[in-house]
């Protein structure tokens, strides 16, 4: 099942529905990095709340993502991991060291524009705004 | 012996006839039982009293319970069937625990009241010993199984009460309490085992759910000793939280806990630790952007 990415300002929402093949997770992968090229998009926010099981190479996956968004240009964040799901995932050693999290769909945007709040001031020169209009 | 009862149900395996005749004891048997009811029932009550059993209970108290037993008695070994017993056991059991009284004293009462049976029992067919004999033969593997029936009713009642009391404990001994918005302590108090370990991390994470926490204080200046198993835990559950996107702050590791983790080796890197738990309230306010001031720091300057 094909997970459908939202493009939403400047970020890429992909909620994931229902539970994934090893493939579907790969084609998540891949859509998501080059979207994230082609909207120019800073965040990425996958959201595994229907999830009920995470497997290691769903775990990879995630990793992988954020790992190859940050590459990019996007930070990553994931949403909505279920407090059974994080228990089973720290008993297996899946701990997503490195990549952001947060509760839900709400913390994950609230994460994103705090992070892209240091980037505005840093990155862009003075007036960049203006430039643009 | 209880045990053999319990292998051996009251019926032989004898052919029809002999299953007959056996019924055909118990039968009076239990005529007879029910016949000297007062009189046998009394002197059980006497015998309870005398062997100091119960003690937790008035005279009065005993020969009501010695009247509902012996009833429930005669009726198992009439019936055969076990289940009224079981039940009665089992309520008896309910009303006695709370009261002190111990297992050795309901085995005790129980084989009483079949001692003060057999007694009666010689005494009637003292004269024909054949006949005495035979119902015995009869009598004996009922009456075990009846006193098994309601010793085991006891413990079961009792270990039922006991896991009962351990469950009410263990919910007790971990509170998740919000202290701000968003940000939960944990205070740890007490022995750390698996099992608890489990429980408090997975209670933790529904918290942190229903709460929405972005900021939790483990204090675990209650917790007298650690070794690598709970240490591992407790990375364990400051993994699975930041999952959910809760930050975790553990506080109040005494020396000789911070000594031996790092004699040990355990990896604690990953772990956000302060001092104490006014510490860690503090920090995880600067976390979350609060400031607490005094509030003539707030007053106007003149």
């Amino acid at each position: 099942m094909e997970v459908p990415i939202l493009k939403q300002g400047h970020y890429l929402i992909a909620s994931i529905q229902s539970a994934l093949t090893d493939a579907d997770l790969s084609q998540l992968r891949e859509a998501l990095i080059e979207r994230v090229g082609r909207f120019r998009a800073r965040g990425v926010i996958v959201d595994v709340t229907a999830l009920d099981v995470m497997d290691s190479f769903a775990v990879r996956t995630l990793r992988d993502i954020a790992h190859m968004a940050r590459l990019r240009g996007a930070d990553t964040v994931i949403v909505g991991i279920q407090p059974e799901v994080a228990f089973a995932m720290v008993q297996l050693g899946l701990t997503l060291k490195g990549v952001a999290t947060a509760l839900d769909l709400e913390e994950g945007l609230a994460f994103l524009n705090q992070q892209g709040e240091g980037r505005l001031e840093d990155r862009r020169p003075p007036g960049g705004r203006i430039d643009r209009g | 012996m209880a045990t053999k009862a319990k292998e051996a149900p009251p019926l032989p395996q004898d052919p029809l006839a002999h299953t007959e005749s056996t019924a055909a004891l118990l039968r009076e048997l239990v005529a007879h039982l029910r016949q000297n009811r007062t009189q046998l029932r009394e002197e059980w009550a006497r015998r309870i009293t005398r062997a100091q059993l119960l003690t937790a209970m008035t005279e009065e108290e005993i020969f009501a319970e010695a009247t509902s037993v012996y009833d429930n008695y005669v009726e198992a070994l009439e019936t055969g069937t076990f289940e009224a017993l079981q039940a009665y056991a089992r309520n008896l059991s309910e009303r006695i625990i709370p009261r002190g009284v111990e297992t050795h004293e309901v085995v005790g009462i129980v084989l009483l009241l079949r001692d003060v049976l057999a007694r009666s029992l010689f005494g009637k067919y003292h004269e024909d010993f054949d006949k005495l004999n035979r119902i015995l033969d009869a009598y004996e593997p009922a009456a075990n199984r009846v006193a098994n029936t309601v010793a085991v009713g006891f413990v079961q009642e009792r270990e039922r009460i006991i896991r009962q009391q351990q469950e009410a404990i263990r919910e007790l001994s971990t509170p998740v309490l919000q202290v701000r918005e968003r940000l939960l302590i944990l205070p740890i108090i007490g022995v750390i085992d698996p099992q608890r370990a489990r429980q408090l991390t997975e209670q933790l994470l529904r918290a942190i759910r229903t709460n929405r926490a972005k900021v939790v204080v483990i204090d675990i200046t209650g917790v007298a000793a650690m070794d690598s198993n709970v240490a591992n835990h407790l990375v364990q559950t400051v993994e699975a939280s930041r999952l959910l996107g809760a930050t975790v702050i553990v506080t109040g590791l005494s020396p000789e806990i911070a000594q031996t983790l790092v004699t040990i080796g355990v990896d604690l890197s990953e772990m956000a630790t302060v001092g104490d738990l006014q510490g860690g309230i503090e920090e995880a306010e600067r976390l979350l952007g609060y400031k607490v001031l005094p509030l003539e720091d707030l007053a106007p300057k003149p």
